[in-house]
């Protein structure tokens, strides 16, 4: 990068061109307030940004004592916790590279890390993490040194290399004199080019990838972003999501420290709903599961209140989701309807925020994966501005987001402040930002492909812009989307969410792609499924006699079809309407080779296994007799047999197919 | 701790083990007729984790009751801390330094967990009634005391997110925990746990028993437990004691008592390989 560039880079960042330069003037501007929150003991602990600064400067000064030089790799593993979030901007004012890793994944998943990431220093929350640590040392000869944050059961550990955390900064606090002005200069050299962090994908597909973020990526992400969605200094958020996930240090690093917000930390994993409540943040971000077991939390309690309750909850319920997303985008609405939404409020809405701790929600972000549009707009009609963003961690999280106004269940929105898109000719969605990352540590090759040389970046995933919003619609991964036989575009995926969304239905599969029509497997969910047969007075004996019901068929056919016409709503993929479909005897298992281990599905495997009952789907037949190898969880094998009723759903005509596929 | 006794020693995982603190000498206890326990002798020494095993109504319970002053037996004596302990209530064992937990677990199920375990601190508390009541002067503080001790040891057994619950709605894990939790705020230095995993699956047992070793290890406590699972009692105890019909049949280190033909032949079953 020349001269010219940084000049001008400097300048619309107000020459903040590094995580602990803007340390320095959140402890000299905010020096008073809060930085960090934690509960411990029961009580809140606060730190203010002056507190934090003296804090990651006594243990940078700590770690400098120890010998930690300019480019090492530091690998920070824990929930989340103030110290550990000061290891990252201490390492950074030492000249090092802040590592994060998945706390729980398991110790030889962190080897291939630790290894790969070169660190020679490991900074742990707790002794669980020692203990993988210490498995895999032999292995790893870089580790020199362990430093660890909670002392309990560290005792007896040898620690001939090994410090507690509070030492460590002890010692930088000693030799303050001597260790001040070394870590001045590190801190000094830090510009916009400098690595900021380096973030290991989670690698569904293959080895860890470490992308590397620079300064720049992360420092312009966080203040586009943040002012964006006009973030100040008086946000509260909850850091609960994994450390080593780009999102959280954006949120709770990048724009925590470009806006001088607080990032509160919770007492421990299972007290997060807790913490979330006490503290309200005004700024949330959750995936859809965790929004989704919300919902169904307070559905079920609200099945357990007294019928004036519930009546009560039922009927505002039923005016918020009618004026509930017009009053929150700030359209018109009837005077009698805004009396209704304030009455709602005042007994219904919420008292609901305040016990779910969404009171103050200002701004609250789901992605990952997608989300149910009911359960999105239930959060959006109780006045809840929950909006969803694409992104991923090449790319420093932002890719698209959704401005205030402009939120649908159905598009990730529009692309961030900065960020340009461009479709592949196969439908690939590529991007350009000033996030887009600098490399993959050690791997060119991975880089090469990735990232061409212009700086457009492929995401792996298909989708398209619709011309009259400009907002962008994901439709799956790239490598799914396929073609059916008259060439019109098949996206398994974007169907088979749809039929998910569908409390009753746990998995589906859809094929079609090569075909002439598209065909799917449904799995039920036998905790809604066998809830409903329970209230319904239906017995069964076995999943497979419930998943085989002619009731449960009925209810499943009924889903199918209004999938099917949902479908058709889209002229380009109206061609994957479900034709004929079958309800599987067995739950698809991860034990059966059927599922991944974070519960995706593996379409090949699939169609191996039951080949004979894809056959069946597009011959025509009515039933279909199978035998099918189970694995039990002891890991012995069995078989289990089954016809299978095979039924037709009814699909909405549409003008023709049209191939869209090549736009 | 009794660093100076002569025959203190070291455990190969860096604990040390002092001097004998409880000596249970020819102990007969019997209620009428039934003989419960017959004429047992041994010792529990400081810092270290004793079991006794033995099949269902072997007296191990008993033995539980003897240690913890509640039974008193009627030959025999038990020494603690080098003197004859006479016969005492209960609130004077709690002062001597002994907590215990129960089989079945004894805790108020109305009150929450926090609650709960500020009744271990009770012996503790020095200000009166009226002043509890109204809440001020030394009652704050020493209430904000207690409070804080009661916290560390809720942050000790990782149970946070219980601290509001009312106890009846915790699952049986949980509520040994809790029982383990209370017993803890007495600051013990013997501690007795009483089938601490008893109808716990073994992912509840693995838990407890990281947590008994972690009191053992962070505390100095003393630990007699009783315990039914076998692999547990061998993974945990510096020693143990085996009884049978109210006798001991064996007393040692886990590998002696495994190999001990007696303990076989009464409690672990012949072989039938």
């Amino acid at each position: 990068m020349g001269g010219d560039n940084l000049a001008q880079d400097q300048t619309a960042t107000g020459g903040l061109s590094s995580i602990p330069a803007l340390l320095t003037r959140n402890a000299k501007e905010f020096g008073g307030r809060p930085a960090y929150r934690e509960k411990e003991f029961g009580i809140w602990q606060s730190w203010t940004w002056a507190e934090t600064a003296e804090e990651i400067d006594a243990l940078a000064m700590g770690l400098l004592a120890l010998g930690i030089e300019r480019g090492d790799q530091v690998a920070i593993i824990g929930r989340n916790r103030p110290s550990l979030y000061w290891s990252m901007v201490a390492a950074q004012k030492c000249g090092a590279v802040p590592v994060p890793l998945y706390q729980d994944s398991v110790a030889e998943e962190m080897e291939y890390v630790l290894d790969h990431c070169s660190a020679r220093f490991v900074i742990c929350g707790d002794q669980e993490q020692v203990d993988k640590v210490i498995e895999v040392k032999s292995r790893v000869p870089k580790i020199e040194h362990v430093i660890y944050v909670d002392k309990r059961g560290m005792r007896k550990y040898d620690h001939t290399h090994m410090n507690w955390f509070g030492d460590v900064q002890a010692e930088g606090r000693a030799g303050h004199s001597r260790l001040e002005p070394i870590m001045a200069e590190r801190t000094a050299e830090l510009d916009y080019d400098s690595t900021c962090v380096m973030l290991y994908t989670s690698g569904t597909t293959g080895r860890p990838k470490g992308v590397v973020l620079s300064n720049r990526n992360v420092v312009e992400s966080a203040k586009n972003s943040a002012e964006f969605d006009n973030l100040g200094p008086g946000e509260d958020i909850l850091a609960y999501l994994p450390m080593a996930w780009v999102g959280d240090f954006i949120f709770s690093l990048g724009q925590a420290y470009w806006t001088g917000f607080c990032v509160n930390c919770p007492e421990s994993e299972d007290t997060m709903m807790t913490d979330l409540r006490e503290i309200g943040p005004t700024y949330f971000f959750a995936p859809p599961r965790v929004f989704e077991n919300l919902l169904t939390t307070v559905m079920i309690r609200m099945e357990d209140a007294t019928r004036m309750k519930k009546a009560l909850f039922d009927h505002f319920m039923k005016v918020a989701r009618r004026v509930g997303p017009a009053i929150l985008d700030g359209k018109e609405v009837s005077g009698g309807d805004k009396f209704r939404y304030w009455l709602g409020n005042l007994l219904v809405y919420g008292p609901l925020k305040n016990t779910l701790g969404f009171s103050r929600v200002r701004v609250g972000y789901t992605a990952g994966e997608a989300i149910g549009p009911e359960i999105f707009d239930f959060y959006r009609s109780l006045g809840i501005n929950l909006k969803q963003l694409y992104g991923q961690t090449e790319a420093t999280v932002f890719i698209t987001v959704q401005p205030d106004g402009e939120v649908r269940p159905d598009t990730v929105g529009v692309p961030a402040p900065g960020v340009e898109l461009k479709i592949g000719d196969n439908g690939e969605v590529y991007y350009r930002s000033p996030g887009t990352f600098v490399e993959y540590y050690n791997n060119p090759e991975s880089t090469a492909s990735t990232k061409d040389p212009e700086g457009w970046v492929a995401t792996g995933d298909a989708g398209f812009i619709e011309p009259d919003t400009g907002h962008l619609r994901i439709i799956d991964r790239a490598k799914d989307v396929g073609k059916m036989a008259d060439g019109s575009m098949f996206a398994p995926k974007y169907v088979e969410n749809k039929l998910k969304f569908y409390p009753n239905i746990l998995e589906a599969v859809v094929f079609g792609s090569g075909r002439d029509m598209c065909t799917a497997f449904i799995n039920i969910d036998l905790n809604a499924v066998g809830n409903w047969a329970e209230r319904n007075n239906i017995s069964y004996a076995s999943y497979q006699e419930l998943a085989g019901h002619p009731q449960v068929m009925d209810m499943i056919q009924s889903h199918v079809e209004e999938v099917n016409a949902s479908v058709a709503q889209d002229e380009m993929l109206s061609g994957c309407q479900i034709h004929r479909f079958l309800v599987l005897h067995k739950e698809l298992d991860a034990d059966d080779g059927e599922m991944t281990r974070t519960r995706k599905v593996r379409r090949n495997v699939i169609t191996d296994k039951f080949g004979e009952l894809v056959d069946a789907l597009y011959s025509g037949k009515s039933e279909q007799y199978t035998e099918t190898e189970v694995t039990y969880e002891d890991g012995r094998k069995g078989k289990i047999t089954a016809t299978l009723e095979i039924r037709d759903a009814k699909v909405v005509p549409t003008g023709g197919a049209q191939g869209i596929a090549a736009q | 701790m009794n660093d100076m006794s002569p025959d203190s020693y070291v455990t190969p995982d860096g604990r040390t083990i002092g001097g004998v603190v409880m000596e249970m000498k020819n102990i007969t206890l019997r209620f009428g007729g039934v003989v419960a326990i017959k004429d047992i002798s041994f010792d529990i020494r400081e810092g270290e984790i004793r079991a006794i095993i033995g099949p269902n109504g072997a007296g191990k319970s008993s033995m539980l009751n003897v240690i913890s002053g509640f039974y008193v037996p009627q030959e025999g004596e038990v020494w603690f801390r080098g003197s004859r302990r006479p016969q005492m209530k209960p609130f004077e064992v709690a002062a001597q330094g002994i907590a215990r937990t129960f089989q079945n677990i004894a805790l108020f199920d109305g009150m929450s967990v926090l609650d709960n375990i500020m009744t271990g601190r009770l012996t503790m508390m020095k200000t009166g009634l009226f002043a509890q009541s109204f809440w001020f002067g030394r009652a704050e503080k020493e209430e904000s005391y207690h409070r804080e001790q009661v916290e560390k040891i809720i942050d000790f057994l990782e149970i946070q997110n219980i601290r509001k619950t009312p106890v009846g709605r915790l699952p049986y894990g949980l509520k040994k925990r809790v029982e383990l939790a209370r017993a803890l705020a007495a600051e013990p230095k013997l501690l007795l746990l009483d089938e601490p995993m008893a109808g716990m699956n073994v992912e509840e047992k693995e838990d407890m028993s990281r947590f008994i070793l972690d009191v053992n290890d962070e505390f100095g406590t003393t630990i007699a437990l009783i315990e039914h699972d076998m692999g547990v009692v061998m993974d945990l105890s510096d020693r143990v004691v085996v009884m049978d019909y109210g006798k001991k049949i064996g007393d040692g280190t886990p590998d002696e008592v495994r190999n001990n033909q007696d303990v076989i032949d009464a409690y672990l079953g012949v072989s039938h390989d």
